[in-house]
């Protein structure tokens, strides 16, 4: 038993953060905001030469051949700078799609290499989004139908944009025909996908969360140092802290939900969804409560357009309802604890 | 990251579980804040110690079993589980004693660890004062140094369980001219000296679980002391870290807990209101997030990690979380909730009152939630202090 991650697994994402902070500054996500396609070429081109497009895909198809634990980090830290690309949706949640496809599809030898080399972008059509993320920037969809897989190119569909409150993500409702020639994996294969795809999304979605919940929280720290009202920083007034440790804690007790979650996925442990669904809701509670107590340390300048807040809490709330949103996910654990015979109380944590 | 018990630790657990299953009491015992359900704990201590499970943390040549802290979850697992009895030596073996490995002298550790394994010796705690309570540096209960002795005078309170404990150990002022956190020390003291007189406080539900503790000229023998003289503030910090960290509550204390509130909601599922069923998977939710917690904190400290200010977030944590769950249980039972344990009739249900009663003192005790959020903000989030 041991909760800890490895030095190197630690160690990249030190270094990824560090990268982050100084390519992802605020200003530079305004800017990206004002573009049209709302994505920045120069942006991904970076991500790729950190290596983190080729992430998940096999070495045999020029990745590096991680897995679901290694991404965890890292999206933590992708949440925490509120990166405007879809690098989770396409080289974490698309390239494990296609990877899993079966038999020896010839798309995977099309796209897996694309991916690794940061040249493409896939978005990912899934019926608890009534929406999809970056339809209008990508060179390939990957839609559901009744459980099929269908690879579907973007001329193939019919796509109307949809205005976001986080100007980061670009949504599109998409009309589209399936057909024999789009499917590429059929329903009684594809179910199982669909169902490791939704809880892969999920947890990516989770860890995103427990970044932005975080970087709020830095924001409100550092901004209630530096005002000061009654000649003191606001930050020594106990109505100020006691808020923000109510932050801290929700934070310290969502991170290791997370960190079990990407576990179960990884060794597709048969709790795993229970698992997913706990740490979504943990982490979105944690942004969420984050975003309500950093606005409000803020005070009116956390209701302006000016402040960075904004970017993080946007995110956050959109996030916190994406991949299944609150109700979706507590009916999942509801199913799970009110089941007869569930492994509940003490000692069956780890029970698989 | 490897989130799978070893063959030795499912080995350890089997052989606790087979233990408790041969040797948990049939029935309840009576409540420990009697004078009565005091022996009666006293006798389940000896009872632990006699298989060598009272202090499954300690050396072995000390009573305990040598465990790390990964085994010591798993025992608490498995207490709770088998419904055990609550542990009337919880002051002495999960708080003082982490203090006494590390403060303590190795006379001091022979001298008093067996006996607290062994159930000899039931630990009370001496910090609070009338005057002296979340601000705990403004102690004013005096051990003035006279020759080889500690002279103590003066009034502790909010002593748990001290009208029948046997030890107290807490912090007095020996430097009178000292203020704040210098000049007190920690001093370790049988109840029963001269000069010392007990008061029982009634709690909540009417039992003496309280005392207030007067102290008349008492001669303590400086050899009872902990720590260097005037140095009592930190050696008690050291206990109180502890108490907000790791040892006070256990997380198999709240998974039984929310485990019984699923039951109670699955039970009374007809006349419930079903919007209680969100606290209910909270309940859950909260519970294995600390325990996860927990395991991820013994997993840090295993590789030399320390336990820093976010030992306060553990103590909001699950004094909330407890909080929240006795009120799920309170609106489940509607009308019958308000039936106490000792109503012959009240069957399965009585024992929530308690639960109840007793959730609303964790927010307060072992260094209110508002001192926890105070410890949180300025030192682990860096804010300045007011």
């Amino acid at each position: 038993m041991d909760f800890t991650f490895k030095d190197d697994h630690v160690d990249f994402s030190d270094s990824i953060r560090k990268f982050l902070m100084v390519e992802a500054a605020p200003e530079m996500l305004r800017e990206i905001w004002e573009t049209e396609s709302g994505r920045s070429k120069a942006l991904r081109e970076k991500l790729a030469e950190q290596g983190l497009t080729a992430l998940s895909v096999p070495e045999e198809f020029n990745g590096i051949g991680l897995g679901d634990l290694d991404w965890i980090l890292i999206h933590q830290e992708l949440g925490y700078y509120a990166i405007p690309d879809s690098l989770s949706d396409t080289a974490y949640l698309a390239a494990w799609l296609l990877n899993n496809l079966p038999g020896d599809a010839a798309l995977k030898k099309e796209w897996l290499p694309k991916i690794a080399n940061g040249s493409v972008r896939i978005a990912i059509g899934h019926p608890v989004n009534p929406m999809v993320a970056d339809a209008a920037n990508a060179d390939l969809l990957l839609m559901w139908h009744n459980d099929e897989i269908h690879a579907v190119q973007r001329k193939q569909v019919q796509m109307t944009a949809r205005a976001s409150i986080d100007a980061s993500r670009r949504l599109c409702e998409v009309k589209w025909k399936p057909s024999d020639a789009t499917r590429v994996c059929p329903a009684s294969h594809g179910a199982a996908l669909w169902q490791g795809l939704l809880d892969r999304a999920a947890l990516a979605a989770a860890a995103h969360l427990l970044g932005l919940a975080q970087r709020m929280l830095d924001l409100g720290i550092d901004y209630s140092a530096q005002r000061k009202q009654f000649g003191k920083p606001i930050g020594s007034f106990q109505a100020v802290k006691h808020q923000l440790a109510d932050v801290a804690v929700k934070i310290e007790f969502a991170k290791p939900v997370l960190y079990r979650a990407a576990y179960s996925v990884m060794h597709d442990k048969s709790r795993r969804s229970v698992n997913v669904s706990h740490a979504k809701l943990a982490c979105g509670e944690a942004a969420w409560v984050s975003a309500r107590k950093s606005i409000q340390v803020h005070g009116a300048m956390g209701y302006t357009w000016e402040a960075d807040l904004q970017m993080f809490m946007k995110r956050a709330w959109s996030l916190n309802a994406a991949w299944g949103d609150q109700t979706f996910h507590k009916k999942r654990i509801a199913d799970f604890i009110y089941a007869d015979g569930a492994p509940l109380g003490p000692g069956e944590t780890f029970t698989n | 990251m490897r989130l799978e018990y070893t063959e030795r630790q499912s080995k350890f657990r089997a052989e606790i579980r087979e233990w408790l299953q041969a040797n948990v009491p049939s029935h309840a015992l009576k409540s420990f804040d009697t004078k009565e359900g005091f022996e009666e704990h006293r006798q389940w201590e000896r009872k632990l110690n006699s298989g060598r499970w009272s202090a499954v943390t300690w050396p072995t040549e000390l009573g305990g079993r040598g465990c790390d802290l990964i085994e010591w979850l798993i025992f608490e697992e498995e207490y709770w589980r088998a419904g055990a009895p609550l542990r009337v030596n919880q002051n002495g073996i999960f708080l003082l004693a982490s203090t006494l490995m590390e403060y303590g002298t190795e006379e001091q550790k022979k001298r008093f660890l067996p006996r607290m394994a062994a159930g000899d010796d039931l630990w009370a705690q001496g910090w609070s004062e009338p005057g002296a309570g979340s601000d705990m540096a403004a102690i004013r209960c005096k051990a003035v140094r006279d020759g080889d002795h500690y002279v103590i005078n003066g009034q502790k309170t909010w002593s748990t369980r001290a009208v029948f404990a046997d030890w107290l150990f807490g912090l007095f002022r020996s430097d009178p001219e000292s203020s704040r956190h210098h000049g007190l020390t920690f001093v370790l003291l049988p109840l029963n000296l001269p000069g010392i007189s007990i008061r029982p406080i009634k709690q909540l539900n009417g039992l003496p679980g309280f005392a207030e503790i007067f102290f008349d000229d008492v001669r303590v023998p400086v050899e009872n002391r902990m720590g260097e003289e005037g140095q009592g503030w930190n050696v008690a910090m050291a206990t109180a870290g502890f108490e907000r960290g790791l040892m006070l509550r256990s997380p198999g204390r709240f998974q039984k807990t929310s485990k019984d509130l699923i039951d109670l909601f699955k039970e009374n599922r007809e006349t419930a209101d079903p919007s209680i069923s969100d606290a209910v998977v909270k309940s859950w939710m909260d519970s294995e997030a600390y325990a996860l917690s927990t395991y991820s904190t013994a997993s840090r400290l295993r590789k030399g990690g320390h336990i820093g200010a976010e030992a306060s977030t553990n103590k909001i944590f699950w004094s909330e979380m407890d909080l929240a769950m006795n009120e799920a249980a309170m609106r489940i039972l509607g009308p019958r909730a308000e039936l106490m344990a000792q109503d012959g009739d009240s069957g399965e249900i009585g024992h929530w009152m308690d639960s109840f009663l007793f959730s609303q003192a964790g927010p307060i005790y072992a260094g209110s939630n508002e001192i926890q959020r105070n410890i949180i903000a300025e030192r682990m989030l860096g804010l300045p202090r007011s």
